[in-house]
């Protein structure tokens, strides 16, 4: 289907945007990439009076290091899955971009838009709880940082008002005793997973602390796993009985959504193999380095 | 453009294969409509319209896009290569040929879409692995082929292209 008729933006700066977005509110709806919006419009499930495009914004399209990572909103993600600065300072981002839908989605999907979005079983969400990102939300009114453990809300519901612009995703350098890890599984490489999983960790003196474990596709959200995550802190490098153990504890008070692809049995138990998994091969890694 | 609103009919330019096309349309209309009833470059098809069948792949600057999701007032003004850009003369783009010999195609509806996003790998990685032939094409559905005359065309067509 064609999407419904919409009066067009296109702003040239963030102070731009965030006027247009205090003067429409909730009738409007920003358009970064598209990848996620478009479709829902395509579908007519979305039907924005006003749609405001920010490509033509400057200066939120950079990705650097410096002091911490900072992904401008309208960073496409093939952009941040290719750049070395990004890769050498926190391997994780790029290790889940690569899942992130095929690759010419990923050419004008951004990444804040992802993050915007918050599709449960998007990727990027999962990776900034696993790294304690937060983002920087504008408005006419002025800024602040969401963190990421208060930012996801629900079902594509986040912590931003309708006035607010995300414009900036920052991410603590992870320190280098960080042992880090990204899986999912969905029936096509690109496709939603079924289920995923993106894991940190510190180890220092062969003692685990500050395990991150975030899911997708098994909630409402991304969530983190956080008996899971106590349960593997204190603990030395765990064997694959513990890896067991700690997906198992993930999963048990899941109650993942189902659909034609997987039951909600089905993405249980696959959320605690996914979890077990991506904890002992990030282990095993670390082993052989 | 500003905080002014852009309703109805506008004049959009794009750059197709070289050559230069200004239509009216409204700014709903998506890039892959643009192309085919404003452009009457009719290589570009449309399956699904939501992004999952890849059919509609095309080139804007270069980098692979789902035209369907892409509005042209969006890329106004950007190069935009369709199928109807890679054969030169009376020859046939090397992967064109390769999909041809390899029997790469039966229908030939989703082959535009991947006739790009094959030249396209074969120019980021000009010997790809069966694995990353793989992923670069899961975006792509065949409902014809079957897959492994596209897979032999790519390993042929990166033959080619090689020598
Ligand atoms: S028509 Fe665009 S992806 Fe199917
Ligand atoms: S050749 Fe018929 S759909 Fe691919």
């Amino acid at each position: 289907m064609k999407p419904a008729p919409f009066a067009y933006y296109q702003p040239d700066s963030i102070e731009e945007t965030t006027s247009l977005l205090a003067e429409h509110g909730d009738d409007a709806k920003i358009l970064a990439g598209g990848q996620s919006l478009i479709p829902m419009m395509n579908l007519r499930l979305a039907q924005p009076a006003a749609l405001i495009d920010i490509s033509k914004v400057p200066g939120i399209a950079n990705a650097e290091v410096n002091g911490e990572i900072r992904i401008g909103t309208m960073s496409r993600q093939a952009n941040v899955l290719d750049s070395p600065e990004i890769q050498g300072a926190a391997p994780l981002i790029p290790e889940a971009l690569k899942w992130v839908g095929h690759a010419a989605n990923r050419n004008r999907g951004t990444f804040g838009g992802s993050i915007a979005h918050a599709d449960a079983a998007a990727e990027l969400p999962a990776v900034l709880l696993a790294l304690s990102g937060e983002v920087v939300a504008k408005s006419v009114s002025g800024e602040r940082r969401i963190g990421a453990d208060d930012f996801f809300e629900s079902y594509l519901t986040t912590a931003l008002s309708s006035d607010e612009l995300l414009c900036e995703v920052l991410i603590p350098i992870p320190a280098p005793d960080t042992i880090w890890g990204f899986t999912e599984f969905a029936r096509r490489h690109g496709d939603f997973a079924l289920a995923g999983v993106a894991f940190t960790a510190q180890l220092s003196d062969g003692k685990i602390s500050a395990a991150k474990i975030a899911l997708l596709g098994v909630a409402d959200r991304a969530i983190r796993a956080v008996n899971a995550e106590n349960a593997l802190n204190g603990q030395s490098i765990p064997d694959p009985a513990t890896c067991r153990e700690i997906g198992s504890l993930a999963a048990v008070e899941l109650d993942p959504p189902f659909d034609q692809h997987g039951s909600s049995e089905y993405r249980k138990d696959l959320a605690a193999t996914l979890v077990s998994r991506v904890i002992d091969q990030a282990f095993e890694e670390r082993k052989i380095s | 453009m500003s905080t002014k609103p852009v309703e109805g009919l506008q004049a959009i330019s794009v750059t197709v294969n070289g050559e230069d096309y200004t239509a009216l349309a409204e700014p709903r209309m998506l890039l892959s409509d643009f192309l085919r009833h404003e452009c009457g470059l009719t290589g570009t098809h449309v399956g699904c319209e939501q992004g999952v069948c890849g059919a509609c792949t095309v080139r804007v600057d270069g980098a692979i896009v789902r035209s369907c999701l892409t509005f042209a007032i969006s890329v106004a003004g950007s190069k935009i290569d369709t199928v109807e850009g890679m054969a030169k003369a009376n020859e046939l783009h090397p992967v064109q040929a390769a999909f041809q010999e390899e029997h790469g195609l039966q229908c030939g509806f989703c082959t535009p879409g991947f006739l790009l996003t094959v030249q396209d790998l074969l120019e980021k990685i000009p010997s790809p692995t069966d694995q990353e032939i793989r992923e670069h094409l899961s975006g792509n559905v065949c409902r014809c082929t079957g897959y492994q005359g596209i897979m032999a065309a790519v390993r042929s067509a990166a033959q080619k292209m090689q020598t």
